[in-house]
């Protein structure tokens, strides 16, 4: 492994691309050749630095100096005068301000002040590739600190400590789960991470294993030691094949410099990764369903309990957490559990990654300390709503959650909070809506899709969303009663109460929270059938006709 | 076939359970899972051909049936609704001159639905093989059809 003194950071990011940029970076890596500086001193060629106008821009570390306005000229005077002699180069400095706001300007995203990142905290700040890189912003280093300076029941004691609960969507401490495997009786135990990420909407732990696959790697590590494991699986939707790419990558590199393997950190762990690939199946994101994928078979859920942490893998305790959850861990070890239970509101600690789409200016993620209001994400890091239309709906925590109004938009972000007001927190899926949609055709969306996910195996869930999404149609038709309102719902609460695992048991919560919030336009079609966006489009031809028909008249 | 499936299994002597990874190589080089294919992996893996089969047909990335050269899928989950995946899903139909769940008739694109592809800031969007494009016109559509 190599050790450089110094780093210098190149803008290229689009606007001091343009400027030369990309250029002043290959005269860069040619100058430092020239002088022997090459294996002292690193070029990377970074993202946006957010000084734009100062472009083309570069910074030297350590020291922190930053060059604005750097033409090819320039270079060979920075390397002999900065670089080999130590004297800055007073002509070129380009004075950032050290207020807050521009240390964080590495990010993308700094438009958003309210943003904080634990889990993210590397995305897009570090080459996903280079193990190296990971290393270098702390990476392992929790992992050595457990396996050093910790027990497996300190360890646990610690998460318990911190009040992480479970990212997946259904909130479950986190400690709990440990605590539960850690406990369990068995002739081996196995350590699972959920990233079959399949919640419509959602594409966090997409984003947080292409940016930064091995802080799930440490993460699976340190659960390992914790509940005493030494196999994990990384069940993969089968639709991410970059993220399996780079997972791949990561173990071999991690193997390599022992950070997995046998006797880590000196210690008598041992820890392997291996990688399972779903095939496409929403209900394989139910933890019994995917444990059964990893076994081969079909991805059915099964009876509960007995729970994983009890009886799960091959008939073996298992702790099963998802990626989000996971990639919280390592910060926890090494900033302390008192540290991460100060963030986010009382019974739901830490931050949460929102995945923000629909009708906002700004899509894409976002992550906030858990209790953040909805209004704060779309009106902050959502731009407020595109091309000036009203704000109508959310539904939040993916299409098993619920549908938001206006009136609520103030509601705090966080499981119970949601759970109060009918919706979930989930998966942290945001879709926002305006005025341009139609409740009835958004629910009959959801609807169809959970009638093709679901797995057929308990009555409930396959009759029962293929019997709503045909009465939905109905009602998108013009050709239902009020009878089917009623009908809805008995069959929203027989499948809520009945339904074998959460996939049959969530279904329902969209159509509860629009037949609550929006009954008016659900009435709307069937009584006067009408559709007044036009999204039902039997019901505005059937207008229309019945417009022709009376002017001719 | 016979020897290019012993192959694959051959590669996953050591794993515990490996069925599905298993299919998933298969059809990287054999294009689909014929039944067949599918008797020659439970031959092997001495499973009854009722569970593979089970298996095989439990899975949407998993195809029994033989498809076009490349496949073409539509995502028509609410992000992707909202932004006007229906509008695509009626433009790539006219375009290729099929239904959904059919291939044209070179036998050179099959047209199925998705959930989900994770790509909701650039919704809506579709995935031909392994690629996925977002943002999409009618203009685009086009586009990216002549590339295959």
């Amino acid at each position: 492994m190599a050790f450089y003194r110094g780093h210098i950071l190149v803008c290229t990011g689009q606007e001091c691309k343009q400027k030369g940029g990309k250029e002043v970076e290959r005269i860069l890596v040619k100058e430092l050749k020239r002088f022997g500086l090459n294996d002292e001193i690193k070029v990377i060629s970074t993202d946006c630095l957010g000084a734009c106008e100062a472009g083309p821009l570069m910074v030297i570390y350590p020291e922190g100096v930053y060059y604005g306005g750097v033409q090819i000229e320039d270079v060979r005077e920075i390397v002999e005068e900065h670089l080999l002699k130590g004297r800055r180069v007073n002509r070129l400095l380009y004075e950032m301000d050290e207020s807050e706001e521009n240390v964080t300007a590495h990010h993308k995203k700094d438009i958003f002040s309210d943003e904080m990142r634990i889990v993210l905290r590397n995305c897009g700040l570090i080459d996903p590739e280079d193990i190296k890189d990971y290393i270098g912003r702390d990476g392992y280093r929790a992992l050595g600190i457990a396996l050093t300076r910790l027990t497996p029941k300190e360890v646990i004691t610690m998460i318990e400590d911190s009040g992480l609960r479970g990212r997946g969507g259904a909130g479950f401490p986190a400690g709990l789960k440990w605590k539960f495997t850690h406990q369990a009786d068995g002739d081996e135990k196995y350590v699972v991470a959920n990233a079959d990420e399949g919640e419509p909407g959602t594409s966090k732990d997409r984003l947080i294993m292409e940016g930064d696959p091995h802080t799930l790697l440490e993460s699976m590590a340190i659960a390992g030691y914790a509940v005493g494991a030494d196999t994990g699986y990384i069940y993969v939707r089968g639709e991410y094949q970059l993220a399996v790419s780079r997972l791949k990558k990561a173990i071999e590199q991690a193997e390599e410099l022992g950070v997995l393997g046998k006797n880590l950190f000196d210690s008598d762990f041992d820890f392997e990764i291996k990688i399972r690939e779903g095939a496409g199946a929403y209900v394989c994101g139910e933890e019994t369903a995917l444990l059964r994928s990893i076994e081969g078979e079909r991805g059915e859920p099964q009876i509960k309990p007995p729970y994983p942490p009890n009886e799960g893998l091959w008939g073996q305790p298992t702790l099963i957490n998802n990626v989000e959850t996971l990639a919280n861990i390592p910060v926890i070890i090494q900033k302390g559990a008192d540290w991460f239970s100060k963030i986010g509101i009382e019974n739901c600690t830490g931050t949460k990654v929102f995945t923000l789409s629909g009708d906002v200016m700004n899509e894409g993620l976002v992550e906030v300390p858990m209790g953040t209001t909805l209004r704060e994400i779309i009106e902050g890091f959502g731009g407020g709503m595109a091309d000036g239309r009203e704000f109508k709906v959310a539904q939040t925590g993916g299409t098993s959650g619920g549908c938001i109004p206006k009136e609520l938009l103030d509601t705090p972000m966080d499981y119970d909070s949601l759970a109060e007001v009918g919706s979930a927190l989930g998966s942290g899926a945001l879709l926002i809506m305006d005025e341009s949609h139609c409740i009835v055709d958004i629910a009959k969306c959801f609807m169809h899709f959970f009638e093709h996910e679901s797995c057929g195996k308990c009555t409930p869930c396959r009759e029962g969303n293929t019997r709503m999404y045909e009465m939905l149609d109905r009602i998108s038709k013009g050709e239902s009663n009020l009878k089917d309102l009623d009908k809805l719902r008995d069959l929203a609460n027989v499948m809520s109460k009945t339904a074998l695992c959460g996939l049959g048991q969530a279904a329902p919560t969209s159509i509860y929270s629009t037949l609550d919030y929006f009954k008016d336009e659900y009435l709307a079609h069937i009584t006067a059938k009408v559709c007044i966006t036009g999204d039902c489009q039997e019901l505005v031809t059937q207008r229309e006709e019945g417009e022709r028909k009376g002017e001719t008249a | 076939m016979e020897a290019v499936i012993k192959e694959i299994i051959v590669g996953y002597e050591s794993e515990k359970t490996p069925l599905i990874s298993i299919l998933h190589r298969v059809q990287d080089k054999l294009g689909y899972l014929s039944e067949e294919v599918l008797k020659l992996v439970a031959k092997y893996l001495d499973l009854p051909l009722s569970k593979v089969y089970g298996v095989a047909s439990f899975y949407t990335l998993l195809d029994t049936e033989e498809k076009g050269e490349n496949i073409v899928r539509v995502c028509e989950s609410a992000p992707c609704h909202v932004k006007g995946s229906m509008n695509v899903l009626t433009e790539l139909k006219s375009e290729l001159g099929i239904d959904i769940g059919e291939t044209t008739k070179d036998n050179k694109f099959s047209l199925e639905l998705t959930s989900c592809l994770g790509v909701c800031g650039v919704a809506p969007a579709i995935m031909v093989n392994d690629q996925v494009y977002g943002n999409l016109t009618a203009k685009k559509l086009e586009e990216i059809l002549e590339k295959y």
